[in-house]
């Protein structure tokens, strides 16, 4: 055993045990940011502020909440919108920031596009990310399934039903995850396991990975300068603060990020109580019923654009193309063939883009929501072919690129 | 170094918003259609020409023949004829008791169903005379005077021994107008009322048996099952309900449901009483609301202002 | 060297050791999510054939899963097609379609149109005819006709007769 003294203090007695001080430096006082970042790089931080504002609300719903197709509705919509002393405000968060979760990653995405921070010993920390993303869809449907309310049901069946494969015909897949024909109390009882058990363990040590995979390349900056952090930290740490590139984690950025957070939680907040219907759908609020669909199916709004992709094409083609469109985004340092990790804004045709890419995500957004008919199917069409020839002209576009 | 954050917030802001235009208030714009309010004027309706004398429509409503056959006024002390299961037995839904008619209902659309009830319950697609489908209200063809004034008189009785319009509570409203033909199980409502509190599960089950049956014969003469309103305020929008209520066939042509008639202050109360019933806790979140955006606004106050301290000597 | 092989070869050993381990007890973990005995054994709906009205969609319910039922109208069997006959289920004198009524595309209930005599699916805007064959895409076929047996005026969901069978062994449903 390693030899121990008797403790000078709280702190020192820590130390000799855990080592408190070093793992402060690493993790805070030394870990060294660049100061020529904007708010953007405050992402993450927001996300970790949601997440914990989900797992907090998610704990007090759970203590509710009946995973059972006979009471399930009764314990969301009565129990704990009725009974529970401020049940609501945990639902209201929880649907809310289930929801706000995603603009924000979708930010945190376009901004490392944007600024190339997938590039060479990045490519761990878009990985993560990108994990992240397909354990937080997850995560959301699985959610959704749980009021039990006709979206759910609906949209059960019909994601559950994209497991046939199309021209495979594995029906006994479906019935396999669903163990059911329909969804019903298995389904129910297994998705909700998924939900509050598997995947946020997943979740949680992916965020541990993405944190993990941030801490030796670190992070970008926003004029793709590359930094000597060794000697721009000991110019630091001489005294010069303002001569220094870099600056602390905690708490110089920490500070900006908290600032972010507090502006971030007025229009959070501002959601929860008075604009939640986006998050909370009305037509979930009407109990399942196997046998009549709404009028107008639909997924959360994050889901829109690669429903889209889903929807214009016959089954086979629309489920390749869908497939396509789940893989695609984790290739990109591979498909990004210039080695120039600077904004998009000095990369030429790349910058074109990107501002492609981003608006016609949005145009399968609106389309994914709006009824498939005449025009909106015309447009979603090719909505979906330009995202897949946008990826597919990707590597072209950035082979040739000039060093910026 | 020009700070381009405040370009960076407008670009990142306006996308957000854009995309929220998109798919919420445009998207649904278009799934939905648009039904205009009349502010239920019933314009459809002809208007009273007549003013009615309370006490000669009493005698018209009560005569041995009319209203009372199937109608029960407890107000004037007059009890219903069978109980609610056996009346839907018989006529497919429980006659209203018509203590508080006058308040309620319309005057226009009140005389214009004792005389034509099909007309102004909007449901004549649904009953054909020839075909022998008569509506299950007989019309009134007149007691022998002016068919008018004896309406108006009648309607005047009506609107005679009703509540003020002040003390008709939400609830009541809800009850008298929807509820013999909607349960509202977070209210504990069925068609038949509401459902007491037994000590034993079997008087229980056989005021359960008693509802299934209800709902038996009301499915048979619906067409299916009205649905349960507790959840009704958060799974449709108030101007929906509103418009809903005005006339069902002009949000869900062909729809069972009869035009109620409502005036519009009664229209108002039943869905105040689905708010309670779906939105219980919507004063409290919006007392919250209000506290803890104040709360918010301090707190990133105070967290701009410790960056600007931390970030004075990193310039 | 010789000792270190052997370390890296019962390393190895003890590796597979535990991987038929793993193994096992995925087998156990995927059965445990298979449908219940009890879910698989509620599968048979029997319907009367003589109350349905002529030319009108009933619902009926087998598996959870809606079943249309039409009528067809004397207008409608004239009119067939020699592919809708395929289709067509006899029993007695009266033509029925019969079908799963689930989207063969992304299984939402579509609903029906009787002025139109159609179907439209509210998901992904697939359409089909009266006789369940598709007139609009994304649903790559026509509904599927659940496994079925003729008994007299009768007949038995969940239990496949000739009449089912030739349907399948001609392609006519999946």
């Amino acid at each position: 055993m390693a030899h121990f003294t008797k403790a000078t203090s709280v702190k020192d007695w820590l130390n000799q045990r855990l080592a408190v001080e070093k793992v402060e430096k690493v993790m805070a006082s030394e870990y060294w940011i660049p100061k020529n970042i904007n708010f953007l790089w405050a992402m993450g931080m927001v996300l970790a502020i949601t997440f914990a504002l989900l797992l907090v609300s998610g704990i007090f719903l759970l203590m509710y909440y009946q995973p059972d197709v006979k009471d399930a509705f009764y314990s969301v919509n009565y129990t704990i919108m009725r009974d529970v002393d401020f049940g609501w405000l945990w639902r209201h968060v929880h649907g809310v920031a289930a929801s706000v979760v995603f603009l924000i990653i979708y930010i945190h995405m376009f901004t490392g596009i944007y600024y190339g921070s997938y590039k060479k010993g990045r490519e761990m920390i878009w990985i993560s990310g990108m994990l992240l993303f397909v354990t937080f869809s997850a995560e959301a449907f699985s959610g959704y399934m749980l009021p039990w309310g006709q979206m759910s049901y609906w949209a059960g069946m019909v994601i559950t039903n994209i497991f046939s494969l199309g021209g495979l015909h594995m029906d006994g897949l479906v019935e396999w995850i669903r163990g059911d024909y329909v969804p019903a109390q298995a389904f129910l009882a297994r998705f909700f396991m998924l939900h509050v058990l598997l995947l946020p363990l997943a979740i949680m040590g992916l965020i541990g990975l993405h944190f993990a995979a941030l801490r030796l390349p670190h992070v970008n900056n926003q004029d793709g300068e590359e930094i000597d952090f060794d000697a721009e930290s000991k110019k630091y740490l001489a005294g010069d603060k303002a001569g220094s590139k870099v600056m602390r984690f905690a708490n110089d950025f920490m500070s900006k990020d908290m600032m972010v957070v507090g502006i971030y939680l007025i229009f959070f907040f501002y959601l929860v109580f008075f604009q939640y219907g986006f998050a909370l759908d009305p037509v979930n609020f009407d109990p399942a019923d196997g046998l009549k669909t709404p009028a107008h199916i639909y997924p959360e709004w994050y889901f829109l654009w690669s429903y889209e992709i889903l929807r214009p094409f016959s089954v086979n083609i629309g489920l390749m193309a869908f497939g396509f469109a789940q893989v695609i985004f984790m290739l990109l340092p591979w498909l990004d063939r210039s080695p120039n990790a600077v904004p998009a804004s000095r990369r030429g045709a790349f910058a074109v883009w990107f501002w492609l890419l981003l608006i016609d995500m949005i145009v399968l957004t609106a389309m994914g929501k709006l009824p498939p008919e005449g025009m909106f199917s015309t447009i979603g069409l090719v909505a979906a072919l330009a995202f897949i020839v946008l990826w597919v002209a990707l590597p072209f576009i950035t082979m040739n690129e000039k060093k910026a | 170094m020009k700070n381009k954050e405040p370009l960076i917030l407008v670009v990142v802001v306006a996308f957000t918003l854009l995309t929220y235009w998109l798919v919420e208030p445009y998207a649904h714009s278009v799934m939905h259609k648009h039904v205009e309010s009349e502010n239920f004027a019933y314009a459809d309706l002809p208007a009273l020409t007549k003013s009615g004398d309370a006490a000669n429509g009493k005698v018209l409503v009560t005569g041995a023949a009319a209203c009372i056959g199937c109608h029960s006024i407890t107000k004037d002390g007059i009890p219903a004829g069978m109980d609610a299961v056996t009346a839907a037995g018989s006529y497919g839904v429980n006659p209203p008791d018509l203590s508080n008619a006058g308040v309620i209902y319309d005057a226009k659309f009140l005389a214009d169903l004792i005389k034509n009830p099909a007309h102004a319950l909007n449901v004549a697609h649904k009953f054909d005379a020839a075909k022998g489908q008569m509506h299950p209200m007989i019309a009134f063809a007149g007691a022998g005077g002016d068919v008018d004034q004896e309406v108006a008189d009648m309607v005047a009785y009506l609107q005679s021994i009703a509540v003020k319009a002040g003390e008709l509570t939400p609830k009541m409203a809800f009850e008298e107008a929807c509820g013999r033909c909607h349960s509202m199980k977070y209210e504990n409502w069925t068609q038949i009322g509401t459902k007491p509190e037994y000590k034993f599960e079997k008087e229980s089950l056989a005021y359960d048996i008693k509802v299934l049956e209800y709902q038996e014969a009301l499915t048979k003469y619906m067409g299916k099952l009205p649905p349960d309103l507790s959840m009704y305020f958060r799974s449709r929008n108030e101007h929906f309900l509103s418009t809903f209520i005005e006339n069902p066939q002009s949000q869900l042509a062909g729809t069972a449901m009869p035009r109620v008639g409502v005036t519009a202050e009664a229209a108002h109360k039943v869905i105040e009483h689905m708010a309670d019933a779906g939105d219980t806790k919507r004063h409290e979140r919006e007392s919250v609301g209000k506290n803890v955006m104040i709360f918010i606004i301090i707190f990133a106050i105070f967290a701009l202002l410790w960056k600007k301290q931390v970030w004075r000597d990193l310039h | 060297m010789h000792n270190s092989s052997r370390r890296g070869f019962m390393g190895k050993a003890f590796g597979a050791v535990a991987g038929v381990g793993v193994v096992g007890s995925l087998v156990a973990m995927k059965k445990t999510w298979d449908p219940l005995p009890s879910v698989k054994a509620a599968g048979f709906t029997t319907l009367d054939m003589t109350i349905y009205p002529e030319g009108e969609l009933i619902t009926e319910k087998w598996r959870g899963k809606p079943i249309f039922v039409l009528k067809k109208t004397a207008e409608m069997i004239a009119s067939q097609t020699e592919s809708q006959k395929k289709r067509d289920v006899v029993v007695g004198d009266s033509h029925f379609m019969i079908a799963i009524g689930l989207c063969t595309h992304l299984g939402c209930i579509p609903g029906y149109n009787a002025a139109e005599k159609s179907f439209l699916c509210a998901c992904h805007g697939g359409m089909f005819n009266w006789a369940g064959e598709v007139t609009k895409v994304p649903p790559p076929r026509a509904f599927d006709i659940p496994p079925f047996k003729i008994e007299g005026n009768k007949m038995i969901l969940g239990e496949a007769g000739p009449e089912y069978q030739a349907m399948k062994d001609s392609g006519i449903t999946l």
